[in-house]
Formats: structure tokens, sequence, C-alpha cells
């Protein structure tokens, strides 16, 4: 029997469709008067403060993974179109692939490992996204996390045809979107409910310490 | 990790302009949305980069005492679109700057590199066009105004100095008082694209509503650089808003064109879309600002 080429791997006349990876820096050496390659960063990481020499050629994406630990931070396209790598810094969803990580300095960064509390509950978002079945492989997810934890932050409610546009920005290859787009409107009206505990509950205590 | 050879990171203006004398060679990066998405395919490696993430001086919106709108060159796209004051001055802006990329890349990208790209198809720049904005640079030799249609040299190249950033877009009061505007964009996928052909138009109407006092033009990638349309805007003013004037005006503009034939779409079909767009932005924009469409004569 002769062996069947495998379709699934490149060929010459079918090119991969990955992107190449891309060169690796070889200018290395910088002019003179140049600042250094390496530079020291003071953020809040997940609500605890750190500092780490950053190399200014280093996405924040790598940056977190590889200085952190934090493999929430999925690397699925690496140009800004998939979602994979979103974090929240200072309380805003960006893609971590197309950002310096020179830049975190001062800032504060919220990854998914940073969701949960420190007894291991989940966050509303997190249970959302469990109760609705929002999550197949799993790859889109801790992004889809971050943007969800953003929306519901602002305490405002959605259309479902708004929340198609605020999530348009995630690339999921399993589960059609509708479970993600219940996960989070689920999670809106969780954070809501909580809210409008809260302000019940500080209501009465004022009302009843009269 | 990129291919830079040298990352400076001024905090204020002088220090910037500064650090791009003392280094010709640097290029300018501001939000990294596209510089660094063209360094991760292997381009523009080895070269040194001023990095304006630092300026938070020019990430402000705000009115001038002569009512001049401000943009701060930094801002995001989201903080332009979510702006109470941008909404108020220029309707259109916040609808343009929400077809760029998605929710994530338009918190990193900023309006001001939008602009400086100097790509046709910026989709902040033919809003820019249509609402008469003007740029404000700072250079080694002070600061300077100059209208967005002479920013705009030819397809890429835009009138930034060597030392110069950009600093402002401006939107004085006559620009915007009384005016509302629409933006239109065809692209082949409904988010996410680059525009194939867009169109944003302003319109003002004279008192009392019956007739348009004046009407603003403006093409994305019907062109090298973003233009203005003279001719179809000529069609419009002093006349009483109706389907068939605006349809006249929209065939008019086309003149004032010159698509390409390129891998996106033909010309023919550019041309096609710029007049269907404009004859819908138009609408829109005259219905924005109190006019009513009378019936056709
Ligand atoms: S990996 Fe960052 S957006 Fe795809
Ligand atoms: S669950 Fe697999 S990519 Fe979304």
């Amino acid at each position: 029997m002769t062996a069947q080429p495998n379709p699934l791997l490149p060929t010459e006349d079918q090119p991969s469709q990955r992107r190449p990876t891309p060169p690796q820096p070889v200018h290395g050496a910088p002019g003179p008067n140049a600042p250094g390659m390496n530079k020291l960063v003071t953020f809040e990481l997940n609500g605890r403060p750190v500092s780490k020499m950053v190399d200014i050629r280093e996405n924040l994406a790598d940056f977190l993974r590889n200085e952190f630990g934090l493999t929430s931070v999925k690397k699925g396209c690496e140009v800004g179109e998939c979602g994979a790598c979103t974090v929240l810094i200072d309380g805003r969803a960006i893609d971590s692939c197309i950002y310096l990580a020179a830049w975190i300095d001062g800032k504060t960064v919220l990854t998914t490992e940073g969701l949960a509390s420190p007894t291991g509950e989940l966050s509303d978002v997190q249970q959302a996204f469990v109760d609705t079945t929002a999550v197949q492989c799993g790859f889109c997810t801790p992004g889809l996390l971050m943007t969800a934890t953003e929306l519901a932050a602002t305490g405002q409610t959605y259309t479902r045809e708004e929340l198609r546009r605020r999530i348009a920005g995630h690339l999921c290859r399993c589960t059609g979107y509708e479970n993600i787009l219940n996960a989070v409107e689920l999670a809106l009206q969780k954070t809501q409910t909580r809210a409008a505990a809260a302000a019940d509950e500080e209501f009465w205590n004022t009302v009843s310490g009269l | 990790m990129f291919d830079l050879k040298a990352l400076y990171e001024p905090t204020t203006v002088p220090e910037a302009v500064r650090l791009l004398a003392d280094h010709p060679e640097a290029r300018i990066m501001a939000g990294g949305s596209d510089t660094l998405v063209k360094l991760r395919d292997g381009k523009l490696g080895g070269l040194e980069w001023v990095s304006l993430h630092g300026l938070d001086e020019l990430r402000r919106i705000t009115l001038d005492d002569d009512d001049t709108l401000r943009i701060g060159a930094l801002c995001s796209f989201t903080q332009v679109a979510e702006s109470d004051l941008v909404r108020r001055c220029i309707v259109s802006l916040p609808e343009a700057l929400l077809t760029i990329g998605g929710p994530q890349v338009r918190n990193i990208g900023t309006i001001g590199g939008n602009l400086c790209n100097g790509v046709p198809s910026a989709d902040s720049a033919s809003t820019c066009y249509a609402w008469d904005a003007r740029l404000e640079l700072a250079g080694p030799d002070g600061v300077r105004v100059l209208p967005i249609a002479d920013f705009y040299l030819s397809a890429g190249k835009v009138d930034l100095r060597p030392g110069e950033i950009l600093t402002a877009i401006l939107f004085p009061h006559e620009a915007y008082a009384g005016y509302k505007g629409a933006y239109s964009k065809y692209a082949m996928r409904g988010a996410m694209d680059i525009a194939t052909v867009n169109v944003a138009t302003s319109i003002k109407m004279a008192p009392g509503g019956a007739t348009i006092a004046d009407a603003r033009i403006a093409f994305g990638v019907a062109a090298p650089t973003p233009i203005r349309a003279p001719h179809g805007e000529a069609v419009l003013r002093g006349q009483a808003p109706t389907r068939a004037l605006v349809g006249a005006a929209a065939r008019a503009a086309i003149a004032d064109t010159r698509a390409r034939d390129s891998w996106r779409a033909s010309r023919a079909f550019r041309e096609h879309m710029l007049e269907e767009l404009t004859r819908r932005s138009l609408l829109t924009s005259i219905r924005r600002a109190g006019g009513e469409i009378g019936a056709e004569q």
C-alpha cells in the first residue's frame, strides 16, 4: 500500500494558510545613547503590585505567559484579529498580542486568573459561562471572559444585537456564539442583580441605623 | 519579539520632538495596532522607534475658548466614539470610528495614528474631510495648523515633516455648528474589515429648514488620498432637498473621483457603490439636519 499524502499538511501547490513565524530580531545592538533593551515595569497584576524587567521588544501576551505563567492569555492569530489574548488594562479590553509589554508601567492588568475570589469561588461572569455551557474547546473562553467582565463593570444593559457587536473582536471556532451570547447576557443580569441587592442592603442598613 | 532596534519613550510633546530630531531615522509608534502587526509580519524590522504611548496630555477631548473641538491625537477610537462632546459636535464621527476593527483594537488604536498612516481607506479620514478638520502639528520649529486636505499628499504620504508629531485634530466652531452628518462604509464583511469605499457627508440646513445652506461630501478610496467632491456639493447648495436633487448630487460627485481597479474591487464597482452610498448618506444627513425630503418634481 502506498502512503497517502496527509491532506492536512501543506504541499507545494497548497501552501500552509498559517502565517509564518516572524523572523527573530537580528538587529539587537541599539544605537549610541539608545535606552537599553530592558526596562523595569511596575504595575498591578490581578490585584497584586509587581515589578519586573521587560525586554522592550516583547509583547504583553508573551510577557504575561512567560514571566508570570498566566497561560489563560492565549495566542491565536497574534495580529489583533481573534481576541484570544484579551486582557483588561485599566478596565478596558485590549489584544495583548499587539501591545508592547513596556507600556504597562503604572497600569492595572487583569487576566482570567484574577477573576475568581481568593477562596476559588468563580466570578459571576465565569459562573454564567459554566451555567450556559458556553465553553467547548475553551481556547476563546478566557478572552471572552475578559470582555464580558469589562461589559459587566459598565452596569449598562445591552440588547442582544449590541452584545453581538461588543463581542465582535472574538473568534470562536466551536460554539456558534449562541451560548456565548446567552452567557454574556446572564453574566450582566447576575452582576446587576448583585449590584441592586448591595444597594438595597446599604439602604436598609442606613435606614435601620437612623 | 518584535524586531525593534530601540524604543524611546518620551512623556511630553517637547521631549518627543527633541527625540525625533536627535534620531532622524526613528519611526513614530502611536497605539501600535498597525505598526506592531506589520512588525509581526516581518516588515519594518531593525528600526528605532519613538513611542508616543506616554504622552497622556494628548489623550484629552476638550473645547477651546473659541469653541473649537480639540481631539488629542492619542485618543483611542473608543474614547472618541464615547465622548459626549464629540457626539454633540460631530455626530457621525463615532459612527465612522465604530466600524474600525473590533472593540479591543478600538481600545488600542488612536485617531492620530489612523490619520498619519495616510491610507485612503482610514475610517476617520473621510469624516474629518467632511467636517473641515484642521490638524495641529508640533515640531522643532513650533506648532503649525493646517487643513486636513493639505496634510494628505499622496497615497500613504502625509505632510509630517522631520521631527513633527500630530498633536490634535481640531474642528473650529464654524465647521460643526448647525451641521449634521452621516458615514457609510462598504466592505466585504460587516465587521473587522477595511473599507472598499467609504462616504462621509455633512449638511447644514438654512434657517427654517426649507433649503440646504451647505453640503460637504467626502470619499475614502475614491482617489489616492481621501477627497472632497466639490461638484456634488455645488448641486446641493441653496436648493430644496428632493430625492431627485440628491441623486443628481451623487452622480455629479463621481466626477471628482479617481477610482482605480484593484484586487479589492473594480473601478466601475467602486463608482457604483460611491454613488449609491452618497445618495443614502446625504438623505440621512439631510434628515438629521432637520430637512424634509420633498416629493419629486
Ligand atoms: S492572539 Fe491577539 S488577537 Fe489573536
Ligand atoms: S470554545 Fe473553542 S474556540 Fe470557542
